[in-house]
């Protein structure tokens, strides 16, 4: 009978000396390339429109600011201090999504993430390969467009399949009527996590880029092969997604019209709409330099180099202990 | 009734699924940094006790299924229900049918206490404790001096359960069995 909370650490002190080692090494790596590490509030006044993501509403209250939000990402925060030419920087921080639980999740994590000025993805997926590379002594990615990843394992083109077949395609997951209100993309997901992720870096990890325009979030687009693609990549590393990364849009104008259209989809998944940043906008209206950006999940890198697939394991206090 | 969420979604919830009550064994989130999230549920049916694996989105619900499971001690059969009673103090007393009783049937000794399920009130299951101890009616002789030897027999018990038990077992003698594998455990000194 538990009549008393768990008040124990899940993770192990091997653990905990592994993360020390491994903040150490993050450091290290970026102070030998002259990336300026910096701090930006996790406790922030807007929260974003991404259609997946949620934040978490913290009823902050101090001079005249009622509200605010712990930050899914410290993108905004970040790309406000590349318009303000401080150069390439790096962060190591908490960040918050609410809903998020499972053995890869959990809702409060540690997120590295940079911005690299002059950098494009190609340029930045190198500079991530050297990182995770020598830190889990692991071969380099290879790189499989996200169409080809697609129709190597789950059978269908990304890109032209009719949206009927595609909904066909999922019923090998979810009913009929749980996909009348699935929207394409989301059918996209459904399949990249259980029919291709599985399969992803299993023997060396994987670079999957090239994403449909429509997945794009705050990459630049571009014509490949006839088809609209984001400059957007991922890594993958024994099933594991372990980043996400951008050659970052410059655009404000465009920036603001996906905002705007994140918060149609928002509306249409009966979610509440999210204030735009106008505070960000305004940053890259001033202007964003060109420069590629990645976020990297530490947690899940730490899991990697301690061969435990759950992510318990390397946090002191999951959510329900914390 | 209430619904859950798939937020709320989590080992031992008790839900509705296509009308049938079901438990939740599992619940794996899924989702893309970037994308749409799913849960990966396993669940077991508590009508036929199939287990099932399905996907739900993120945002979806299921309803609530009214099932408890309580300790209620054996009272007697008029033949077409198996009558139970609460143990609390109540004195309140279910009924349930052959099939809520099917798998305990053979353990079932009156006084013990078992565990019955309830679904919208009515004995849904009934799971007897994980061991019991129960009389010999009927066996062979016993066979002394063949202890160590291995070598069984059947024997049945005061409950129509036949197991198999070691040469030396006499009837009159009380037995206590693993009710999962119908396993004979060791003999309890005999009042």
């Amino acid at each position: 009978m538990k009549n008393q909370p768990d008040w124990q650490p899940t993770a192990a002190r091997a653990a905990l000396k592994c993360r020390a080692q491994q903040s150490a090494f993050v450091r290290g790596f970026f102070s030998q390339r002259d990336v300026l590490e910096v701090e930006t509030p996790v406790l922030g006044r807007c929260g974003v429109t991404d259609p997946n993501l949620d934040g978490i509403f913290a009823q902050v209250s101090a001079q005249g600011v009622e509200g605010g939000w712990l930050q899914t990402s410290p993108e905004y925060h970040m790309k406000r201090l590349l318009a303000a030419s401080v150069g390439s920087i790096y962060q190591i921080s908490k960040v918050f999504r609410n809903g998020e639980r499972g053995r890869r999740h959990n809702p409060e994590f540690s997120m590295l993430e940079w911005y690299r000025i002059g950098f494009d993805d190609e340029a930045l997926m190198a500079e991530v390969a050297d990182l995770v590379c020598s830190w889990l002594n692991c071969p380099r990615p290879k790189t499989i467009s996200y169409r080809q990843a697609m129709l190597d394992w789950a059978g269908i083109d990304p890109f032209i399949i009719p949206d009927e077949d595609l909904r066909q395609r999922c019923q090998q997951w979810l009913e009929p009527e749980q996909l009348e209100d699935l929207s394409r993309d989301g059918c996209l997901d459904l399949l990249m996590s259980f029919a291709v992720e599985p399969n992803l870096g299993t023997e060396t990890p994987v670079f999957i880029n090239q994403y449909p325009a429509s997945q794009a979030s705050l990459a630049r687009t571009s014509n490949v092969d006839g088809f609209d693609v984001a400059h957007r990549f991922e890594l993958y590393i024994d099933g594991l997604e372990l980043c996400n990364g951008y050659w970052e849009l410059t655009n404000a104008c465009e920036q603001r019209a996906r905002f705007e259209a994140d918060n149609c989809l928002r509306a249409d998944a009966g979610k509440p709409e999210t204030g735009i940043d106008g505070a960000f906008l305004a940053a890259i209206e001033h202007g964003l330099p060109d420069c590629a950006g990645v976020a990297l999940g530490l947690d899940r890198l730490l899991m990697l180099k301690m061969g435990t697939r759950n992510i318990a394991d390397v946090l002191t206090f999951p959510l329900e202990r914390a | 009734m209430a619904s859950y969420s798939t937020n709320e979604f989590r080992s031992g919830l008790k839900v509705l699924l296509d009308g049938d009550p079901c438990i939740m064994l599992e619940n794996e989130f899924v989702k893309p940094g970037k994308g749409q999230a799913f849960n990966r549920v396993k669940l077991r049916n508590l009508m036929n006790n199939r287990q099932w694996e399905r996907t739900f989105k993120s945002g979806e619900s299921l309803e609530a299924a009214d099932v408890v499971e309580q300790d209620m001690e054996y009272l007697y059969t008029d033949g077409e229900f198996w009558h139970f009673m609460l143990t609390d103090g109540s004195f309140e007393q279910y009924p349930a049918d052959a099939k809520a009783v099917s798998d305990a049937l053979k353990w079932l000794k009156e006084q013990d206490v078992y565990t019955v399920t309830l679904y919208n009130g009515a004995p849904l299951t009934v799971t007897p404790p994980n061991f019991v101890e129960l009389e010999v009616v009927e066996t062979d002789p016993g066979m002394k001096g063949d202890t160590a030897q291995g070598g069984s027999k059947p024997a049945t018990l005061s409950t129509g359960a036949v197991v198999s038990v070691p040469l030396f077992i006499t009837i009159g003698e009380v037995l206590k069995v693993d009710t999962r594998s119908g396993d004979y455990v060791n003999r309890v000194k005999s009042s």
